[in-house]
């Protein structure tokens, strides 16, 4: 099949185990970018010091199809020990963590700051006419967050990407 | 009494390469890699040839390696020795050829400061390579030279990249040998899934209809797996096609044989494929140059694909039995199954699909006007055929008309014998392949079947050729043209000829005698088979310039976009050709 603008697109979080080394995190981005795959959302950090193993968290999108190439060509890199697909072999949890800047005086502050108490958003930073919230979660909440922080004088929002993990007892 | 720790960067790599069995290595010397090139004139051992340009070093070693088996081995020096690889990195990465490019670099102190011939190789390589180091310090030297072999052989083969800086080949560090070292990751699987090899011989005894479709991963897996198809052949009787990279992996004097599947295959292979019941695809890859339009891609079939590298499946065409494994550890299991659950083909439906086929082999498709005039390509290439097939010669080609006349024309009854650049099409790919063939085996016949424009890409090889005395046999289909450009223009762009005639080309038998080789000009068919004898027994380098009709189209053809049974067969097709949009914007 051609392919990849076809419709039944599906969101997929996938795990993948990697060595920790030079040029792999270019390899995996190298890989979507060059056989036109998605990235919605990339994330990678160290987990095993003693094994020399990162982690890269990535969500992506396509057809069943799609998603399949897309795990067989990340099994094909050398230095990947294991892709799991964890929208496919879930349930899994997922969240992400945004620090938002939000500038402001009067009723506008006093509104942020309680919508941050819904969201059970932290204040990290503030000023007499600024917050720094930091909030944690899944991304349709992080989203919904920061829309409602946009007419309330939002000026700055950095976000991880996701992280995911299996729900259970089980290694990945 | 040199202890292992005494050793050099320079001296650790030779001996890495002496322990992986390297007795070739093709390259070219820059200021990066004076350290090793200082190795390689101190020993004996390993065998350096100097090639004229580094292009021409990587598709040398794919030429070795596709004819021998091996891994081939390049060494060039940093920066543009570096990036003029990068075609032939490239062109092993499609076709799967086993290498190791060995690159110069700057000293690791400057890398990244823009320092004099610094290239980012590994950043540039990593699309063009199954894998790429960076070697930053002596001590990993001998387990990155081990750990490239097992990557570049292994699993789907592939070209390897290992950066060399020029401080860590000079360093002194410690050797290991290749028994010390085991890849953390790397362990493809080579054993398909029982399960999936008893399900897919259970459909291939239902069948009424099969074709089996061999590709080069047959090849690849090497000469058991190439005997097991054979096997596999007679034990059905099915009928058979290979692709182009697939070429030799069964005899073509197989009575079973349909010729060549795809854009340019035979009516009978490409009908036989649209209209099977089970197909059987061993080591092949549904590339677009044999599936047409994947949407009408044999419509009726159930189809088996075993390959070993589970991003061939399910891409391009999705199939119901997967196997993922090497062909010969697969089809071993495929035969022993076959034969333990005691399985008979449909005696009954097979002979009524070989009358359906033979219908369709009456059309003899590969039929051309003769002509007394002009020598046709066609018989360009049968008459090469005839005239040689004693010696079984190593056939490697240029890209263009020339190379699918050589692969319809010539018939392969042994693998390894035909050395053609098919996912990257590579002009100028030929004349070094060839030559890297020609090293491995002295005393065989080697011919480049060539166009007089592809030859041109890397003709600087003809030093490379005298200097080392290799008798590379060059058979210039010389039609004026971009060949199979004028092709498509006709066929797609009304006739319209934009840039696909050169006026000028140089005199090739006078080239041939510029490098100190032969040559001949032929223009009429009644003198081909005596100029090709001269070629054949003139001992050393020969260019035979063969003038051939420069008006012939490669029939049959699948136009860009169509499907199997949308073959044009001939001239007489032209004016129905399906003028798809979609065709139009294909390659
Ligand atoms: C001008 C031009 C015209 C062309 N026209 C045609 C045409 O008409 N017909 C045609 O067939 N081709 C044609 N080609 C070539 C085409 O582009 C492809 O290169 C070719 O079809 C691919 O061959 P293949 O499927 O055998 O795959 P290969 O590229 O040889 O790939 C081998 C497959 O086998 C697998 N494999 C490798 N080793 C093993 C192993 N040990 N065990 C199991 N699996 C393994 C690999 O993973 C891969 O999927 C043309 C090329 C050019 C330049
Ligand atoms: C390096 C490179 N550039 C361009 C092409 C596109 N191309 C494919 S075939 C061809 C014409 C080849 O001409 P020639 O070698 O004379 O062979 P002919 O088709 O005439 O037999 C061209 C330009 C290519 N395959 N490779
Ligand atoms: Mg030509």
């Amino acid at each position: 099949m051609t392919g990849k603008h076809q419709p039944h697109t599906h969101r997929h979080t996938i795990a993948v185990l990697v060595d920790n080394e030079p040029g792999v995190l270019a390899r995996v981005i190298g890989l979507f970018s060059g056989r036109g795959y998605n990235i919605e959302s990339l994330t990678v950090a160290e987990v095993a010091a003693r094994d020399n193993l990162s982690r890269i968290t990535v969500v992506t999108s396509g057809t069943a199809q799609i998603i399949e190439q897309i795990k067989a060509q990340l099994s094909r890199l050398v230095p990947v020990h294991k892709v799991v697909d964890l929208t496919n072999e879930g349930p899994a949890v997922e969240r992400e963590l945004a620090l938002v800047k939000v500038a402001g005086i009067g009723e506008k502050r006093v509104e942020s700051l309680r919508i941050a108490g819904i969201f059970r958003a932290h204040t990290v930073d503030s000023t007499n006419e600024s917050f720094v919230f930091e909030i944690v979660g899944r991304s349709d909440k992080i989203d919904a967050f920061i829309n409602l922080m946009e007419p309330l004088g939002l000026v700055d929002v950095s976000r991880t990407g996701v992280v995911a993990i299996a729900r259970g007892t089980q290694p990945l | 009494m040199s202890h292992d720790h005494d050793l050099n960067g320079a001296e650790i790599l030779l001996k890495a390469l002496a322990d992986q069995g390297v007795e070739v290595v093709f390259g070219y010397p820059g200021g990066a890699v004076l350290p090793i090139y200082d190795e390689i004139f101190k020993q004996n051992r390993l065998r350096h040839i100097l090639v004229r340009h580094e292009q021409a070093a990587v598709h040398a070693a794919e030429g070795y390696a596709r004819a021998t088996g091996k891994v081939g081995a390049v060494l060039v020096t940093s920066g543009p020795g570096s990036t003029n690889a990068v075609t032939g990195l490239l062109d092993a990465m499609l076709d799967s050829t086993p290498m190791v490019c060995m690159t110069g670099q700057v000293p690791t102190s400057l890398i990244g400061n823009d320092a004099f011939q610094e290239a980012d190789t590994t950043g540039i390589t990593r699309p063009c390579s199954k894998h790429n180091y960076l070697v930053k310090d002596v001590n990993d030297l001998a387990r990155v030279i081990h750990e490239a072999f097992y990557v570049a052989k292994s699993g789907r083969p592939g070209p390897v990249v290992v950066d060399l800086p020029k401080d860590v080949v000079t360093a002194k560090g410690r050797y290991i040998g290749p028994d010390k070292v085991r890849h953390k990751t790397y362990k493809p699987k080579v054993k398909g899934d029982i399960a999936a090899i008893e399900a897919a011989v259970d459909l291939m005894a239902q069948a009424k209809k099969p074709i089996l479709y061999l590709g080069g991963g047959v090849i690849n897996s090497g000469l058991e797996a190439v005997a097991l198809a054979t096997k596999l052949v007679k034990m059905t009787g099915f009928p058979f096609t290979q692709t182009l990279m697939g070429l030799g992996a069964v005899p073509a004097s197989s009575p079973q044989y349909l010729g060549m599947v795809g854009m340019h295959g035979t009516f009978e292979a490409n009908l036989a494929m649209h209209d099977c019941d089970v197909m059987v695809c061993i080591g092949a890859r549904f590339d677009d140059r044999v599936t047409g339009k994947t949407s009408t891609f044999s419509p009726k079939s159930k189809k088996i694909h075993i390959d070993i590298d589970p991003s061939s499946i399910n891409k391009n065409v999705v199939v119901d039995i997967p196997v993922v494994g090497d062909v010969g550890h697969v089809l071993e299991d495929m035969i022993r199954v076959w034969k333990a659950k005691q399985l008979h083909v449909d005696e009954k439906a097979l002979k009524s699909w070989w009358r359906e086929i033979d219908g369709w082999r009456a059309k003899d498709c590969l039929r051309y006007t003769k002509s007394k005039k002009v020598i046709k390509p066609q018989y360009a290439i049968e008459r090469l055929y005839e005239l040689t097939r004693d010696k079984d010669p190593i056939i490697a080609t240029e890209v263009g008309q020339h190379q699918m006349w050589a692969a319809q024309f010539s018939k392969f009854d042994q693998p390894r014998h035909w050395l053609s650049s098919g996912g990257l099409g590579t002009m100028g790919f030929g004349l070094p392949a060839a030559m890297g063939a020609q090293v491995a085996f002295p005393e065989k016949l080697v011919i480049d079947i060539a166009g007089e424009s592809s030859i041109q890409m890397n003709i600087q090889e003809m030093a490379t050729l005298a200097q080392e005395r290799l008798p590379v046999k060059i058979f210039i289909m010389n039609n004026q043209y971009l060949g199979m450009v004028r092709q498509w223009q006709e066929l797609l762009h009304g006739g319209r000829y934009a840039e696909s005639h050169m006026d000028v080309h140089p005199d090739f038998v006078k080239l041939a005698e510029a490098y100190g080789a032969k040559g001949r000009r032929v223009d009429k068919p009644a003198d081909l088979d005596a100029a090709i004898m001269e070629m054949i027994e003139t001992p050393g380098a020969f260019i035979l310039d063969v003038r051939t009709d420069a008006s012939e189209n490669v029939f049959p053809m699948i136009p860009p976009g169509a499907a199997h049974n949308e073959m044009l067969l001939g001239p007489e097709d032209e004016a129905e050709k399906p003028s798809s949009e979609d065709g139009m914007v294909l390659v």
